[in-house]
């Protein structure tokens, strides 16, 4: 019910948008009458091109913050449990963490060139530090009694890992993970905007610059979409796989 | 012969286990215990008591090898003891932060044998066989939230026998629990010690409760932590709830232990 709420003012401003535009009898370069969007949509929807152009940004998207989580996690658990480490790390993150992603593409230009390289190194970056962040926060508040009683049971420091660290933490991993997969999306999208002659957004830009606004905002309505999914299928499985984590969820 | 010889020493119950000499720990400039001397032997019940703050369980943490003496030293079947064992079993107090969370009641049992390396097939049987022991036969599956205090309590204690300990440390284990459930678990602690002749330090303030386990009680007094006295405990074993509490030197060494403590008492 609160959904089919929530869904009205959306429906209601693309009723008055279409009336506006029909009304108005508008002829324009860069706004699209909501009946040709979705016609458009449906159209890009049968084409090839479009779900490769979508699989594109998905991969280099997935293959960066695949990158950059398991960078983010592997530091953050370091970091966490070797607290000099953390120490040492700690401006070095800090005066990393708050340099947008973005701001690097003219590096990673020079190292990587266009394509796919290019913006998995992106996504990485910007996806490991909230990611590392995350996980070392996480990990320094372990219930200080289970690594004694690790530290009693003489386990290994992988065993200790393995058996203690990583399940307690799991729950908040899949936290970070689905705000990395959030961040990591943005990132892609962005780097294909910018530079990338790559995936939906570069198929944004090409819209753009042929003056082809309902294919512009077919893709963009896409983009939301995806984005949407997204979030949501993995906050259900957190859900379904953390119930504890529910108080936090949003 | 010399098998001979070391059965002997079993039997007549005098091997030692653990021995602190002149141990002091210090905490930045605080002198937490100061020059502890205590030999614990094979097979034997010894009581921790003192006020609150005078460093008992900062004496457990030390023969656990979780902190280390500033002076003096620990042994542990006379060579030198410097980081935890697997044969030092610890219960700790807060069991409800003790145990895994994620684990069920088989499953934090089975962590004591990952750790000693016992083969995949081997734990099933043993951990059955321990929870049954302490009395969670039929909660193998239940997770520690699905328990009461004095099930989690019982938990961790399967998982440190797991551990085939000869020594098992316990810090205040039953001070949460209501009256019921302590005489209980007194009860089955005595048996199991009785039964895996592993010797037992145990902490804890309540008197009577430390009189009914022990054989001998160690006295602390405070600032900072010494030993002060120890009490041999003779009543005779096996202990019974009723009979024990009643007999005249029960009830003398009760008179002189809260005549011990309330000096203490502000
Ligand atoms: N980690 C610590 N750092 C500093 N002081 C501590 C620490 N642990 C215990 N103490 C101090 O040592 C003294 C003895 O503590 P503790 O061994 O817990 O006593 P008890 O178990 O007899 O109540 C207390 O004064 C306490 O404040
Ligand atoms: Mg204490």
């Amino acid at each position: 019910m609160t959904a089919l709420k929530g869904l009205a003012l959306p429906v209601a401003l693309l009723v008055l948008w279409q009336l506006a535009v029909v009304l108005s009898g508008m002829q324009s370069d860069t706004i699209a009458a909501p009946d040709a969007i979705f016609a458009a949509l449906g159209r890009a929807l049968t084409e090839p091109a479009f779900w490769a152009d979508t699989g594109d940004t998905l991969a280099a998207g997935g293959m960066g913050l695949a990158l950059g989580f398991g960078l983010g996690t592997l530091s953050g658990v370091l970091f966490g449990l070797i607290p000099p480490v953390g120490r040492v790390m700690r401006v070095t993150v800090e005066l990393l963490r708050p340099l947008p992603a973005i701001a690097i593409l003219p590096i990673a230009l020079l190292i990587f060139g266009f394509g796919y390289r290019l913006e998995v190194a992106i996504v990485a970056f910007g996806t490991c530090f909230p990611v590392l962040v995350l996980t070392e926060a996480a990990v320094r508040q372990i219930e200080p009694r289970l690594s004694e009683v690790a530290r009693a049971l003489a386990l290994s420091p992988g065993a200790r890992v393995r058996k203690i660290v990583l399940p307690a933490v799991l729950p908040r991993l899949f936290v970070a993970l689905r705000l990395a997969a959030g961040i990591g999306l943005i990132i892609a999208i962005t780097v294909e905007i910018a530079a990338n002659p790559i995936g939906l957004g570069a198929r944004l830009m090409q819209a753009s610059n042929s003056l082809r606004p309902a294919d512009m905002y077919a893709t963009l309505f896409w983009i939301g979409a995806i984005g949407w999914a997204l979030n949501w299928g993995m906050l259900r499985l957190q859900l379904w796989l953390f119930p504890a984590t529910r108080g936090a969820a949003q | 012969m010399l098998e001979t010889t070391g059965i002997d020493a079993t039997k007549s119950g005098t091997q030692e286990v653990l021995r602190v000499d002149g141990a002091s720990v210090r905490y930045g400039a605080a002198t937490i215990l100061d020059g502890v001397d205590l030999t614990l032997n094979r097979g034997e019940f010894v009581c921790v008591i003192g006020p609150s703050g005078s460093g008992k369980t900062t004496f457990l943490r030390l023969l656990a090898g979780l902190v280390a003496p500033a002076e003096g030293r620990v042994l542990f079947r006379g060579a030198e003891h410097r980081a935890p064992s697997r044969e030092i079993a610890i219960v700790f107090q807060d069991y409800a932060n003790a145990l895994l969370p994620w684990r069920d009641a088989e499953g934090n049992v089975s962590l004591a044998l990952e750790a000693a390396g016992v083969p995949r097939a081997e734990r099933a049987g043993r951990i059955r066989a321990l929870l049954s022991k302490v009395g969670l036969a039929g909660s193998e599956k239940k997770f520690p939230s699905e328990m009461s205090g004095g099930m989690q309590q019982r938990l961790q204690i399967a998982r440190c026998l797991a551990q085939e300990p000869d020594v098992l440390l316990m810090d205040e284990p039953f001070g949460a629990l209501d009256a019921m459930t302590r005489q209980k678990l007194q009860d089955e602690l005595l048996g199991i010690v009785r039964d895996s002749n592993v010797t037992a330090f145990f902490v804890t303030h309540d008197l009577e409760e430390a009189i009914y386990l022990s054989d001998r009680i160690v006295a602390l007094e405070p600032d900072p932590g010494q030993v002060c006295r120890v009490f041999d405990v003779t009543l005779p074993k096996p202990r019974n709830q009723l009979s024990t509490r009643e007999m005249p030197e029960f009830l003398r060494l009760r008179r002189e232990l809260f005549d011990f403590i309330e000096r203490f008492e502000p």
